[in-house]
């Protein structure tokens, strides 16, 4: 057998990958594959970074190929490791670790960098690109301080910027050089839509602007235009384009204009050495789009396998912008002209414009705001230079002709099967819809798997799942997402990432923003709601009682016969004579029929009539006695051992810190309930590792544990890190507790919600980001200061007095009258 | 014949919300929906005896905090694959009142 031959990659982007993956999928054996990647991260889907700096997704969501990826195929992932030089002449590559790397194949995939205006103070501390996962978390990190925000460029990345900081809190003002926003992809009057729509979002559009220096002594100051005016920021969005990143090739020798040139096979001036991506140039071309990106990334797997194949034959591009609640489409040429005709439709009312421009009979340029669903229709004419002469009195109105059908799925139906769905990935419907019938596929996750469509940016989701139902029928359901309930299509995480995009912050707002198919909800989604929005504006949203299970609302556990139970706090499970005289006092006075000691280490009264609830807290309120939560989606119990008090082989205070955790973190609202336990030595006696947080003492400090289970399943914890001091612990535990409190669905549990975001991803965030993990502790310090009220003394005071009282009495004598 | 007695004002519910009466057949819930319709059920559930005044209210139709349960307000009867139903009762409202036919009631206890 020959040697494997040996293929770099220089760039662990989208396009770098992407190329890789196209050649394993050829021919998965022919090369020994190193990847170099300037940036230390794994490959992730860098046109998703608008909805994560908007909140709407998370960086974990947009991870394309895991750390696992390379591992199963093989390839050695060198990141945060730059390429430094090339020599084609000895066929290696220098790394600025200066280490050395021969190649037989080279692959060039440095893509572009961010256009840097040159003016004065450009280079300030807070004067920042949009470029990658870094410049998010900055942006992210500067927000939080609230303070005003310039973005430069009013363009597709400079408009998702400006978006993604206002809603994260920023005053945002947007310069712009033209007259038009977006004007490489939208007319004038598209343009004014979109503009109106921003202003409207609290954006300040400033268009004809030119900014001339970039003000402030160390940090940014502001940003000086050119007509004298001064704009205050406290940071500063370049976002005024991009530029082939070409330096290692035009080094190296190989034949460069504004890009890296290549052929047709995307092979540079050395036919050993390939480019792929925004830094190569194609006949004259250089595209900044994903669409284009990928066709080439096939070309590149297509030549790396010696396979033949018809090459690259450059690309018409669409554009979507990635703003939520903005709907904006073009393509083609859409610039006036003698031999052009167009054909408008405004819709003033819905904020509707569509304007398609015509040539010779054949759609050449579209350009749609407002309602973009026949975006991918009018994309396959112009691409497929259909002639439109018969259809052109309805064209407008997109392929269900003039609206005279109403079935949701019919534009969808009429597509021929050469049209592209997913502009991103290059997927036509007929790929699909074969995919779906020959493998069987029956969810959205299994047709982004075998097909990728939908699985880069995400706007023709939508589309797909209209394939999905005329494919497969009434058996496919568009909610393969796993909508909350019948009441909507969409899912929890989409509901989540809604409330907080659109600040919705009452639940008939989401229900008619989000256009709940129910008036008012049902039994399932109204708590799942309630607990979103309990846990997303605790300082604003008033808690909606009636959207809760009768144990929330009243504080106590519903039994099989209709009475409750009551469980009262006993700190860490310890407890006084005081307390057990009370409650052996309570007992008798109410004639409470059972008395239990629960797994939590407390004491379960059973057995009392809702009528009696209020009289027995108050008895127990007078001993001292707050609600355990014993019916909460909260906090439990933190269940202990004695620890260094008692035990011999104690190391820690775990009775101190148990009964410290259950303090600081009684009262808040979780997803569903959240058990703790702290153990004083490894012999564990609290049982900390199967709880969903658990802490171990040992000597050297505190191991943290997550993510255990012993109900409906068994799963011992996985280990979170280890800390050294208590204070330490304590902020461990509670950033973690806010994260799944943030990002779970209800009703999901620790574990399961671990399992599903990954258990790595969580440490990183918990154990690696002290910035991250000291924002989620100091988030859930603020709910709590709207949480820690107990409920039983409210309910004492004559809160919720109806809950308790019969609303009258009819006795035989007067239903006898 | 009927014969109407007053049980309580509009606003002794919450919207959303149901409250009891207690008579001779049993506990009576009333419920009021967001759009402050009322209605009064049986506070029984067929299937294993729950408290159906302290269920979740949405729509006309409520939830069985035991088993869930859901019964329309308006006939009774169990909505979705249960089958099953709960006792209707008479309501009338006279401005902020709430009236129920005790009437009714008592043909309902001579059964």
């Amino acid at each position: 057998m020959s040697r494997k031959q040996k293929l770099v990659v220089i760039g662990n982007g989208m396009a770098g990958c992407r190329a890789v993956e196209e050649l394993l999928a050829l021919d998965p054996d022919r090369y020994e594959i190193v990847i170099f990647g300037g940036e230390p991260e794994v490959n992730y889907n860098r046109i998703m970074l608008s909805p994560v700096l908007a909140g709407e997704t998370s960086f974990d969501e947009i991870v394309i190929n895991g750390a696992d990826w390379y591992a199963e195929n093989g390839i050695e992932l060198r990141s945060g490791e730059e390429v430094v030089g090339i020599d084609p002449v000895s066929r290696m590559v220098a790394t600025d670790k200066g280490d050395r790397c021969i190649y037989d194949r080279l692959l060039i995939a440095t893509g572009s960098l961010p256009f840097i205006l040159p003016v004065p103070g450009a280079t300030l501390d807070g004067v920042i690109a949009f470029r990658d996962i870094a410049d998010v978390r900055r942006m992210i990190a500067t927000a939080e301080g609230g303070g005003r925000a310039v973005v430069i460029g009013g363009g597709l990345l400079g408009l998702e910027a400006a978006n993604g900081l206002r809603t994260l809190g920023m005053d945002v003002t947007v310069i712009h050089l033209m007259e038009t926003l977006m004007e490489r992809q939208l007319d004038e009057a598209a343009g004014f839509l979109l503009r109106r729509e921003l202003e409207g979002r609290g954006i300040e559009v400033l268009t004809g602007a030119s900014t001339e220096e970039i003000v402030g002594r160390s940090a940014v100051e502001g940003v000086k235009l050119k007509d004298g005016r001064t704009l205050p920021a406290d940071l500063v969005v370049m976002a005024a384009g991009i530029r082939p990143n070409i330096t290692l090739a035009r080094d190296a020798g190989l034949a460069c204009n504004r890009g890296i040139v290549v052929d047709d096979f995307m092979r540079t001036s050395d036919p050993a050495i390939l480019a792929v991506g925004e830094c190569v140039e194609h006949r004259g071309q250089v595209y900044g789009l994903v669409a284009p990106i990928w066709e080439m990334c096939r070309v590149v797997g297509t030549t790396l396998a010696e396979e033949d194949g018809e090459g690259y034959q450059g690309s018409v591009i669409s554009t979507k912008l990635k703003v939520t609640g903005v709907e904006v489409f073009s393509a083609g040429d859409f610039a006036s002209g003698d031999d052009r005709e167009d054909i408008v439709f405004r819709d003033a009312a819905r904020g509707v414009y569509k304007r398609l421009v015509i040539s010779r009979d054949r759609i050449i340029g579209a350009v749609l705001y407002g309602d973009t669903q026949d975006g991918s229709w009018y994309f396959n004419l112009l691409r497929q230079k259909e002639n439109i002469a018969e259809s052109r009195e309805t064209l407008v109105f997109g392929p269900a002709l003039a609206g005279a059908s109403q079935d949701p799925n019919a534009a969808v139906a009429a597509l021929p099967d050469t049209s592209e769905i997913c502009g991103c990935n290059g997927v036509c419907k007929g790929a699909i819809v074969n995919a779906i019938r020959e493998k069987d596929l029956t969810t959205l996750d299994s047709v982004r798997a075998h097909t990728k469509a939908s699985a880069s940016c995400g706007s023709c989701t939508e589309l797909v799942e209209k394939l999905m139902v005329l494919t497969l029928g009434d058996t496919y359901n568009p909610a393969a997402v796993e909508p909350i309930c019948a009441c909507t299509d969409l899912g929890h995480d989409e509901v989540r990432r809604l409330i907080k995009a659109k600040e919705l912050k009452t639940i008939p707002a989401v229900m008619q923003e989000l256009e709940w198919k129910t008036s008012c909800g049902c039994a399932k989604c109204r708590p799942a709601l309630n607990y979103y929005l309990v846990c997303d504006w605790p300082d604003e949203y008033a808690d909606d009682y009636q959207s809760r299970f009768v144990n929330e609302r009243v504080h106590a556990n519903i039994q099989k016969d209709g009475t409750y139970s009551v469980v009262p706090r006993m700190w860490g499970g310890m407890t006084s004579a005081k307390e057990l005289r009370a409650i052996a006092d309570v007992v008798d006075k109410f004639a409470i029929p059972a008395v239990k000691v629960t797994g939590g280490q407390r004491i379960d009264m059973l057995g009392i009539a809702k009528e009696d609830l209020p009289a027995v807290w108050a008895d127990l309120g007078k001993a001292g006695f707050v609600s355990g939560q014993a019916y909460a989606k909260g906090l439990r119990t933190v269940k202990t051992c004695v620890g260094t008090d008692w035990c011999r082989f104690g190391t820690q205070d775990s009775t101190g810190l148990g009964i410290r955790i259950e303090r600081f973190m009684w009262g808040s609202w979780t997803p569903a309930k959240v058990k703790v336990a702290v153990s004083g030595c490894p012999r564990n006696c609290a049982e900390a590792t199967c709880k969903d947080v658990g802490i171990v003492c040992v000597d050297s400090g505190y191991e943290i544990h997550f993510a255990g289970a012993a109900g409906l399943d068994i799963k011992g914890t996985e280990k979170l890190g280890t800390v050294m001091a208590e204070d330490a612990a304590l902020e461990h535990v509670v950033a973690l507790v806010q994260m799944y409190r943030e990002q779970a669905h209800y009703l999901e549990r620790i574990y399961k919600w671990a399992k599903r975001i990954g258990y790595d991803e969580i440490r990183r965030q918990i154990m690696d980001d002290a910035e991250r993990r000291k924002a989620l502790f100091d988030r859930f310090v603020f709910s709590q200061k709207f949480a820690q009220v107990d409920p039983w003394s409210e309910r004492v005071s004559g809160k919720d007095k109806h809950e308790f009282r019969p609303m009258a009495e009819i006795g035989f004598s007067r239903a006898a009258e | 014949m009927t014969n109407w007695i007053e049980i309580g004002n509009l606003s002794d519910i919450p919207p959303r919300g149901a409250r009891c009466v207690t008579t001779p057949l049993g506990r009576i819930a009333v419920f009021r929906t967001a759009t402050d319709e009322l209605y009064a059920i049986e506070d029984r559930c067929p299937h294993k005896g729950g408290p159906l005044s302290q269920g979740i209210v949405h729509g006309a139709a409520v939830a069985c905090p035991l088993h869930n349960w859901v019964f329309s307000l308006e006939t009774g009867v169990a909505l979705g694959a249960d089958e099953g139903a709960v006792r209707t009762f008479a309501l009338r409202r006279e401005g902020e009142k709430i009236l129920m036919d005790v009437e009714m009631m008592a043909s309902v206890a001579a059964d």
